[in-house]
Parts: C-alpha cells; sequence; structure tokens
C-alpha cells in the first residue's frame, strides 16, 4: 500500500467498526498462500550498514532474471531488525525457515537457483555453531534465537513495518479493537495494573500506578491530558527502542492509543531522537497509513473516540531522555529539566497531567490489553513480570538484542545467548543501565536479570544495554569514558552535575597516569555520595554509579594504578608498556611492517625488540602477532 | 497555613511558600547563590540542600523549590547537608578563583582551599542563571542566555555577538552573585535601540 493509493482510496480504507477489521485481516490473509515462499531481507540498521539494501536489490534482480515458473515465485520482504546484527545481512527463506547470515549481493543468484527453484540449501551461508562446528539450518535451532523468549518483538523480523496490512494480518490493532468495543477505559487501566508492567525506560515504575495517578489528578485539575512516547533512547550501546520503532511501529502506536483511550487523551506526542532517522520515517508512515484507515484521528472506529498523535524529533541531546527535560524541549524551549517535585503525572506538558512512557512499555500495552494482565504477569518473576529486550553489545560473540524472561540469570544472557566472550574467556563485568547503571562483575553472573535484583547488585535495569567487558578492559578506563559522556551531556543547569562530574573525571584521569593516592579514592568516594543527593534530575544522580560499582567490585584494580602505577587490564597509555617475549618471536616482521611510527626492529627470522622510548602504546603490534609473542604489562 | 519542623523547631508557612523562604522567616540560616526574590527559584545551585527525614528514611531536596507541607521534618544541619555544600564549595572555589565573595562564602562554611586544578585564575562566573533569568522574567527582554550544555555552558548574548535588544539597564549588574556580570556586560550590551538617556527625556 503506498502513500498515493492510501490517499486515493482513503475513504473507501477507512475502517469503521471492529468487523471492519477483522474482514480486511480476513481478506489480506485469504490472497495470501501460506505454502509460497517467502524470502525475507533483514533491514534494521544494523543490516542496513552492511549492506543488506544491496542484498535485497540484487535478490530482486536475481528473481526477475530468473525465470522461474509462476507457481512458485517468491515474495521478496525487507523487515525491521531480527537481532543477530553481528551476523548480518540476514536473509531468511520463509515458511522453511531456512537462515542465512552474512549474505553478500553476489550471494543473490545462488539462493533463488539453489534454494528457491531446486529446494536445496546453501551450506557456505549457514551459520556454523561455535561449540560443536556444526552448520545449523533453522532459525528457531541457532543459540542465539533457541534460549529467547519474543514477545514485545513477535512481529520484528517477520512483518514489513512500512506496510499496515502486514500489520493487520499479525493480530495489529485487535487490542484497540476490543477495548474500544468492548472495555471501558477503567477495565483498560484495571488491566494493565494486573499486568504489574513497570517502565522499561530505566527507573521500573509500575506503569498501572503511575496511569491511575494520572487519573486521579485529572479528577482533580480536569483535562486536557497528554501521553507521550519517549523514543530518546541515548544510552552507548542501546537500540532496544531503536528496533521496536523501526520493526514495529503499529505496536507503539496502538499502545499509545489504548493509553489515550484509558485516560481519555485527545493528543499524544512521540519524541523520538534526530539520530534514529529511520525510526522516524516508519513511525511517518505507520501513522498516515493507520490515520487513512481510520485507527488514528477523529472517531477512531466509529467508536466515538478521537486522539491524534504528532512526532517531535529530538535535537541531538542525551539530556532530553529525562522525562521533565523532554516535556521543555517539545514546548520549544532549551532540554533542561526541572524539579520533579511535582509529579508529571499532575503537571507534566504544559502544565497538563501527562503520562509518559518508553518505547517498549507501550509496546507491551496491545499484548496486554489482548491476552489479559493475568496472562503477562505469568511471564517473568513476581514484581518483575513480563519480558525484557537487551541490546548486547561490546566483548561477546553474538551482538545483537535478544528478549528474555524477567528474571534469567545474567550468565544466560551473556554465555548462553550471547555466545560468551571471543575466545572462550569468561568475561570479566557486565555494565547494565548504561551510563546510569552499573558494573556486575562475573562472580555475580547468576544474578537473575530483574529491576529488584540488579538495583541489590548495586546497578541498574535501565533501558536494556548490556556492554560486555573482559580482561583488556580497564575499570578505570570505564569509569573516565561514562564520565566523559556524561559532562559533556549533561544540561549543565545544576553545579553538582556540571562542576562534579568533570572534576570526578580529572580525578580519574590522574589515576590512568599513575597519579593520585588512597585518599583521592576516599575523596571519590565522598563526592559521589555529594553528587547523588543534590543533583537535579537522574542524569546527575546515577552518573557516579558506574565509578562506584567499579570501586565496589574491583578496588584493586583501583588500588594498582594508584600505588603501583601499573594497569592490570593493559589499557591506560602512561602505565604500560609493550615488550616481545623472545621465545614466542618468529621474526615474521609483520608487527615492524604494522608499527605506526616504526619503533620496532629486527631482522627477518631474528627475535625483534620494541624501542620503548619511541613506542605510543597504540598496541598494533599485539593485534598483528599471530604467535602471541608481544606482551603488556 | 502548613505546620511542619525545621530543625525540631515547630514552624507555620503559607500554602505555597517554599521551605527556604519559610526558614527565612524565621530567621533560620540556609545559604544560597542562585536564588533571588525577584525571579522565581531554579534550583541551579543546590547550596540550600537541606534533608527531610521520617522515621528511617531520608532524602535531600533544594530548598528553594521545595514546596512545604503538612508534617514535614527538615534538617538543614546534617552530615549529608555538610558533605553536598562542601563539596559545592570546594568545586566552586576552583571554577570562580576570582570571587572574593565565593571565597568568603566557602570559608564560612570551612572550605579555606580546594585539592582541584584551578582552569582560568581570572574567572568570577559561576553561571547560576540569574543574570538571564532577572533579562527574562522581569525586564522582559531576554538579551542575555545560558547557552550550549554541560561543561562547554557559557553565559552570553545571541550568537556570542553584543545585542541592541539589551537595554543597558543594570539589572543584571545588580542580581549578579559574584560581580562577573561587570565583565560580561560589555559583550552583550550593543548599541541600544533606545539609550536610557532618550527614556528618562
Amino acid at each position: 500500500m503506498h502513500d498515493h493509493a492510501l490517499a486515493e482510496q482513503s475513504d473507501a480504507l477507512r475502517l469503521r467498526s471492529l468487523d471492519d477489521l477483522n474482514r480486511l485481516r480476513k481478506q489480506i490473509l485469504d490472497k495470501r498462500d501460506p505454502d509460497q515462499p517467502e524470502i525475507v531481507v533483514c533491514h534494521g540498521t544494523g543490516c542496513l550498514a552492511n549492506g543488506s539494501a544491496d542484498v535485497s536489490a540484487a535478490i530482486r534482480s536475481a528473481l526477475d532474471t530468473s525465470g522461474i515458473e509462476a507457481k512458485v515465485v517468491p515474495g521478496i520482504k525487507t523487515t525491521g531488525c531480527q537481532g543477530f546484527c553481528s551476523h548480518g545481512p540476514l536473509v531468511v527463506i520463509r515458511p522453511r525457515g531456512i537462515f542465512y547470515q552474512k549474505v553478500k549481493p553476489k550471494d543473490a543468484k545462488e539462493i533463488i537457483e539453489k534454494t528457491i527453484v531446486q529446494g536445496d540449501v546453501v551450506k557456505r551461508l549457514l551459520y556454523k555453531n561455535p561449540t560443536d562446528g556444526e552448520k545449523i539450518l533453522h532459525e528457531q535451532d541457532i543459540p542465539f534465537y533457541k534460549r529467547q523468549t519474543r514477545v514485545v518483538l513477535h512481529n520484528i523480523g517477520k512483518i514489513d513495518p512500512t506496510d499496515i496490512s502486514d500489520t493487520i494480518a499479525s493480530g495489529g490493532y485487535q487490542a484497540l479493537a476490543k477495548a474500544l468495543t468492548t472495555m471501558t477505559p477503567e477495565q483498560v487501566v484495571q488491566e494493565i495494573e494486573t499486568s504489574g508492567l513497570r517502565g522499561r525506560g530505566g527507573a521500573g515504575f509500575p506503569t498501572g500506578r503511575k496511569w491511575r495517578s494520572a487519573l486521579t489528578a485529572i479528577e482533580k485539575k480536569g483535562r486536557p491530558v497528554y501521553v507521550v512516547v519517549n523514543g530518546d533512547e541515548g544510552d552507548p550501546g542501546a537500540f532496544m527502542d531503536r528496533t521496536i520503532m523501526e520493526g514495529d511501529p503499529h505496536a507503539v502506536l496502538e499502545g499509545l492509543i489504548l493509553g489515550a483511550y484509558a485516560l481519555g487523551a485527545n493528543q499524544g506526542y512521540l519524541y523520538v531522537r534526530a539520530e534514529y532517522p529511520l525510526a522516524i520515517k516508519h513511525l511517518t508512515i505507520a501513522m498516515e497509513q493507520a490515520r487513512a484507515c481510520g485507527l488514528l484521528g477523529d472517531n477512531i472506529l466509529n467508536s466515538g473516540f478521537s486522539f491524534d498523535a504528532r512526532i517531535n524529533r529530538g535535537a541531538g541531546a542525551f539530556v532530553c531522555g529525562e522525562s521533565t527535560a523532554l516535556f521543555t524541549s517539545i514546548e520549544g524551549n532549551p532540554g533542561n529539566p526541572r524539579p520533579k517535585y511535582v509529579r508529571s503525572v499532575e503537571e507534566g506538558l504544559w502544565g497538563r497531567p501527562t503520562v509518559l512512557n518508553n518505547v517498549e512499555t507501550w509496546a507491551n500495552i496491545p499484548l496486554i490489553v489482548n491476552k489479559g494482565g493475568d496472562w503477562y504477569a505469568k511471564i517473568g518473576v513476581p514484581h518483575s513480570t513480563g519480558t525484557k529486550v537487551f541490546s548486547l553489545v561490546g566483548k561477546v560473540n553474538n551482538v545483537g538484542l535478544v528478549e528474555v524472561p524477567m528474571g534469567v540469570p545474567l550468565s544466560t544472557i551473556v554465555e548462553d545467548i550471547g555466545g560468551g566472550v571471543p575466545g572462550g574467556a569468561p568475561f570479566k563485568a557486565v555494565q547494565t543501565g548504561g551510563p546510569s547503571g552499573g558494573c556486575i562483575p562475573y562472580e555475580l553472573k547468576d544474578t537473575p536479570v530483574d529491576f529488584d535484583s540488579l538495583t541489590k547488585a548495586g546497578s541498574m535495569m535501565g533501558s536494556g544495554a548490556m556492554i560486555v567487558m573482559d580482561n583488556r578492559d580497564c575499570v578505570v578506563d570505564v569509569g573516565r569514558y561514562f564520565l566523559r559522556f556524561l559532562e559533556e551531556e549533561s544540561c549543565g543547569k545544576c553545579m553538582p552535575c556540571r562542576l562534579g562530574l568533570s572534576r570526578m573525571r580529572e580525578i580519574l584521569d590522574n589515576f590512568s597516569e599513575g597519579k593520585g593516592s588512597e585518599k583521592d579514592i576516599e575523596d571519590l568516594l565522598s563526592l559521589s555520595k555529594a553528587i547523588q543527593d543534590s543533583a537535579l534530575c537522574a542524569l546527575g544522580s546515577s552518573a557516579p554509579n558506574p565509578v562506584l560499582t567499579t570501586l565496589k567490585y574491583f578496588k584493586d584494580e583501583y588500588l594498582a594504578h594508584v600505588t603501583r602505577q601499573k594497569c592490570p587490564a593493559g589499557v591506560c597509555k602512561n602505565l604500560i608498556t609493550y615488550s616481545i617475549d623472545p621465545e614466542l618471536c618468529t621474526g615474521c616482521t609483520s608487527c615492524a611492517k604494522q608499527c605506526p611510527v616504526g619503533c620496532i626492529e629486527g631482522e627477518k627470522k631474528k627475535t625483534h625488540a620494541i624501542d620503548t622510548g619511541l613506542c605510543i602504546r597504540c598496541g598494533i603490534c599485539m593485534d598483528t602477532c599471530k604467535f602471541n609473542a608481544v606482551n603488556v604489562i | 497555613m502548613i505546620t511542619f519542623t525545621i530543625n525540631d523547631q515547630k514552624v507555620t508557612a503559607k500554602k505555597g511558600w517554599t521551605v527556604l523562604e519559610t526558614a527565612r522567616e524565621y530567621g533560620i540560616e540556609i545559604p544560597t547563590l542562585c536564588h533571588h526574590p525577584a525571579v522565581k527559584p531554579s534550583g541551579a545551585c543546590r547550596l540550600c540542600m537541606v534533608e527531610l527525614k521520617e522515621k528511617n528514611w531520608s532524602k535531600l531536596v533544594a530548598s528553594c523549590i521545595y514546596p512545604v507541607a503538612e508534617g514535614i521534618n527538615v534538617y538543614t544541619e546534617t552530615p549529608r547537608v555538610h558533605n553536598v555544600r562542601r563539596w559545592i564549595l570546594e568545586m566552586l572555589l576552583a571554577s570562580c578563583p576570582a570571587s572574593p565573595e565565593i571565597s568568603a562564602l566557602a570559608q564560612a562554611h570551612g572550605v579555606v582551599s580546594t585539592r582541584f586544578k584551578i582552569h582560568d585564575p581570572s574567572q568570577t562566573c559561576m553561571i547560576c542563571g540569574l543574570c538571564q533569568r532577572i533579562c527574562e522574567e522581569v525586564v522582559g527582554l531576554s538579551a542575555i542566555a545560558v547557552v550550549d550544555r554541560g561543561v562547554h555552558k557559557k553565559v552570553g548574548s545571541p550568537f556570542m555577538r553584543p545585542t541592541d535588544v539589551c537595554v543597558a539597564c543594570g539589572c543584571c549588574l545588580t542580581v549578579c552573585p559574584t560581580g562577573a556580570m561587570k565583565d560580561i556586560f560589555d559583550t552583550v550590551r550593543g548599541e541600544p535601540k533606545m539609550p536610557l538617556t532618550q527614556l528618562a527625556m
């Protein structure tokens, strides 16, 4: 369905009842042949960056020139992110579920000829299980997917996000139709309360309770009330919300409309960061199509309920993910947070009662309304119900997007699904919750991943970024990285955040140069406490968390920097020296060729040596050496 | 009227007052830098943090913006409050080393030196935003803005060029708690659209 076609048929398309919706769904499904092969190409941002647009174009042209018979002509579908980003571009042949990874445009012809026409498999494109070397044919048998529970992501990778008929065919907008025809707004709020859903944006506030207190505020202050989607996902290493907005935009929209119905809102806002152009594009298309179908706008499904929404783009400020800064940004002012002594549900956007939820939270709403709060509450663990989407990045084999029930052990995510650290060593720590979260060490790998257990470990759920670190990551360096990020991204209004974060970073800078003392570590703790106690918003008050948790679990590593002037991980440049082990060096000369400053000398087939006076400690020699002869101390 | 306690002393306040206003009414001292009665409180300097206590629970709030509520227990001189104040003052000493006002305030709270590196020995502005707020809220002009964010935040006119929007009324000079505005003033003030002398005639 394209825009111009939609405009022409807009009246004809308009759905006026639940029956209309079901009739349309049946029509779409009846037209489909379940045996017709479908070539699904991942067009998520990760795969696109790896060239999947060229792959789908190549498949299309290979299909055009192949001249295969009409009855087996496959459909081609491009979808949102299928999650297995480190192995992209991904191509799945349905209904057989054959999973090809790292596909290049030149593979297109072979895929068509072998798999589509002859029914064979292109073996070299299959995923190889790293543990036993076996090739895996089907998507669902790959360990990365096998242990996931895809609830929020159930549509992503299956539907074309730019075509509403695909969404409707897979059951989209059923929850909205159900609510509008059979449920009162109060019943919708009750279902959300029963589900135990907690906000996916970071703090984990119970969504039902938030809606309930908004209703109380509305009783006092009257309407209008606003509903807002927080799509300003900015944590380094986080891409859960982006994937949902890109891959299943109608789920977010349907959730938002349901929330608006429950609260009696007629206007909503989707605040999406400008760095997510594809998410904005897909949401825009989704909203246009939903409007044309009468699922958004005036008199939705002829129920008498009207609601519309608009997209506001961020302008590159991380702090605008903070709810009050987000409101001031939508209002047209610089994105500075304001104190939350009066809560947003009472005085939010334009000073009116406002319910703001994260993208993933909204995407959960249709599922809960459809299947019931009780069904949802059975997934996960008590007090942390449902599933959570995590983006798994860093020193891990299977970089990508995973969804698991709340409460699974951290090791299941990192080791079983993520495939562990490349090289097989145990991970050192996992940073959860982005710059506001904390580091969880390997010793706590059995920690259940739910809101309360992570907080108990000194970290937090956050929005769901998981950065895996190994023994070559230095905790002082990690702390410096996050502080540097936040001192740039702080709005700068309150002094503990603006001054404190850069002073903390200066102390860590000193550590990385071997300067400082144990007293500085105490100062760091005391200053962190002051910032936690006094910063105006959560950006500042949670900023010391990475430093505090690494100090808690890796104090020895800090002490090594300040008392012995050593960086055990071999990262802090001022504290390390590279040397070549004469026993292992074969004199292959490759390190000398790669050294950017030419400080490695030695004749062919004779032991090489590094001139430490000239060495800039870039580590290229170590990465180049095939014989593990380069050491760092 | 709303009744609560400050440092275990029973106090009463009108609805809509802040904790700071009540404390000042009773002569209880709470240090501030970015607060001025002529403009709305912004809660930027965080020197006015006080501790709210309730049995085993306690938290710090900014008294200049915290609305009074029945039965709260406010403490203005606790170890947590002192820790915050001292760190902020020590950091301000390093950021605004040329300001005698900051030195005096720090000294009054027992902070006489700073362990932090001084990047600009002549700096006096701590970017509290009072100049911007008085220009916007009282004068109604917005000739001065606080631009950029994070560590790059600074006070200036639009595009950091002298602006004819400024009428050189001097309100910003009056409210500036550190005298920093006298150095910034000439970078903001352009040729006024209507000189003050003309206004007087």
